[in-house]
């Protein structure tokens, strides 16, 4: 392999990654509020892609309206599908809450090939075709658009975490929710904002998929390779599910070259599987003992 | 003096178990209330109950004359009560400073600004601290961070749950002139729960006596610091030289 095509498959595997990256964070941010894994994460991710399918070819919005027209609509989503599912679960094992939210999945992905049709579609964004070359290195436009999109995304995360009020409630209430009752912040309202943040990042990684990818039904399921990643960064730290998820992007590239057909698709979850021996809580478990 | 908090005739239960048997109590506008008792005597049951944090199944609480029993803990805390939680349960990996603007979650900039300047002028240790995460500050230093993350929403009312749970005693003697000072300066009305009697004491004006659920004593605290009773098995004073008096032998409750 040259220096070139080195080159390419790096940045193919780092939008790829960025995308488990973006599905991985939502995994964490509810699991940091709720203490459960939202296993309909990826299919929050379909129904996004669908959402915005409606928004730039059903209805022709402009790309960047539609953008942020899906994510609010997303977040919208994920508050109302919190509200109605999961508050009513306050107090019921971990285990049930898990189980709806599998459940939450088929129906989702039910949802969405009898509303949009099972056969795939793909929408009209700026980038697809676009070639930027350097040299021998041609770059596909719309790869780097994901990257700089997640990272854009990432530093507003990053700010709104460290410097908005509500954002340090968040940290607040996920590290402890007994002190964070007892100064006034209300932590139904703070797992319906998790909800509403995780399906709006959700919303934004579909569109981000979207023009490197086809959009149907099934596409749901790379949310299982986002939770290896969640897993491996960490289950509790959103830098980590962030890295970790890229990381597993770039591995699966290489893998996918390197190594025979089968062996390429198990490699993120080789990764995580040998994550898990080495370092079961994770490249950047938060330093920190649940009190019993 | 009016009353700030009244409890009447609370009932709360662990499951099946009993913790409050029809407690009545009140605390008065601008008092230090002490509340004693064993392990297991139902005192930071009682704070739970009036916090919000357990529901009682009988009874009423009432803070500044409205009834708040059964009211969501955060929407209590909105009312004017800061509850310090047994064991100080600080954020432990925001900062001191980001810990504090936790407490005065509901308020304004300026008057969050206001009283983290009044929390740092109270706790100089603080301000040293105040870009460390929580989680690493010493016990003493965790226990002031959370007295001071309850003064930032500027409560009427503040409750404290053993402040000096695991402290050294110069450290206990420190947290006693905080809340005197809390009281006289900040005019903060306190309930205050312990296990040490002596401290307790000497900074509260009044003081109850919990025991297995029921209020057994009430009195000022002076009064509470010379009856028998109270110096025997709480300050664990004995008059010397008189045998076959270790009356908790024969009766194993008293009231």
């Amino acid at each position: 392999m040259d220096g070139a095509q080195f080159l390419q498959v790096l940045i193919v595997g780092l939008s790829q990654g960025c995308v488990y990256g973006l599905i991985a964070l939502g995994f964490v941010l509810i699991y940091k509020a709720t203490e459960v894994v939202n296993f309909a994460q990826g299919d929050l991710m379909m129904i996004g892609m669908f959402v915005a399918f409606t928004f730039l070819n059903v209805l022709g919005m402009p790309y960047w309206l539609g953008l942020v027209c899906t994510c609010a609509s997303m977040a919208l989503i994920g508050a109302l599908l919190e509200r109605a599912l999961i508050r009513p679960m306050i107090g019921e094992p971990t285990f049930a809450v898990l189980m709806l939210t599998v459940g939450l999945g088929f129906i989702l992905r039910s949802f969405a090939s009898s509303v949009w049709g099972a056969d795939p579609k793909a929408i009209h964004n700026p980038f697809s075709g676009e070639v930027l070359t350097f040299g021998d290195v041609s770059l596909g436009f719309e790869n780097i658009a994901v990257m700089v999109g997640t990272a854009m995304l990432c530093i507003a995360l990053g700010l709104y975490f460290r410097y908005a009020r509500i954002g340090v409630s968040m940290q607040a209430a996920s590290q402890n929710q007994l002190a964070a009752v007892l100064v006034g912040i209300s932590v139904n309202r703070i797992t319906s904002l998790a909800w509403a943040l995780s399906a709006g990042i959700a919303g934004f990684a579909g569109v981000m998929l979207a023009p490197v990818s086809l959009i149907d039904p099934q596409v749901g399921f790379i949310g299982i390779k986002a939770f290896a990643a969640a897993i491996i960064g960490g289950l509790g730290s959103l830098p980590g599910a962030l890295i970790a998820g890229i990381a597993i992007g770039v591995i699966e590239q290489f893998a996918q070259i390197a190594l025979p057909t089968g062996l390429a698709t198990a490699s993120p979850y080789l990764v995580m599987l040998i994550m898990l021996i080495v370092r079961p809580s994770g490249l950047f478990a938060s330093v920190q003992r649940k009190k019993v | 003096m009016a009353d700030l908090l009244g409890v009447q005739n609370v009932e709360t239960f662990y499951g099946p178990i009993m913790a409050l048997r029809g407690v009545s109590m009140k605390v008065r506008e601008g008092q230090v209330l002490a509340l004693l008792g064993a392990n297991g005597a139902g005192k930071s049951t009682l704070l739970k109950t009036i916090s919000g944090t357990m529901v009682p199944e009988k009874g009423r609480v009432e803070f500044q004359g409205k009834s708040i029993e059964g009211t969501p803990p955060h929407q209590v805390a909105r009312l004017g009560i800061a509850q310090v939680p047994e064991g100080r349960e600080v954020f432990p990996l925001l900062t001191t400073e980001q810990n504090l603007h936790m407490g005065g979650y509901r308020r304004t900039r300026a008057e969050v600004a206001e009283s983290l300047q009044r929390v740092f002028a109270l706790f100089p240790a603080l301000y040293a601290k105040r870009t460390s995460q929580a989680g690493y500050l010493s016990g003493g230093q965790q226990q002031m961070l959370a007295i001071g993350r309850a003064m930032m929403s500027a409560p009427r009312l503040m409750l404290l749950d053993e402040p000096s749970l695991g402290l050294s005693p110069q450290l206990v003697g420190e947290i006693a002139e905080t809340i005197v000072k809390l009281n006289r300066d900040e005019s903060v009305t306190i309930m205050l729960v312990e296990q040490n009697a002596r401290m307790a004491l000497d900074v509260a004006d009044y003081g109850y006596v919990l025991e297995n659920g029921r209020i057994v004593m009430e009195d000022t605290s002076s009064s509470l610091r010379d009856a028998t009773d109270i110096k025997e098995f709480y300050l664990g004073m004995k008059e010397q030289g008189v045998r076959g008096r270790r009356r908790w032998k024969q009766r194993k409750t008293w009231r």
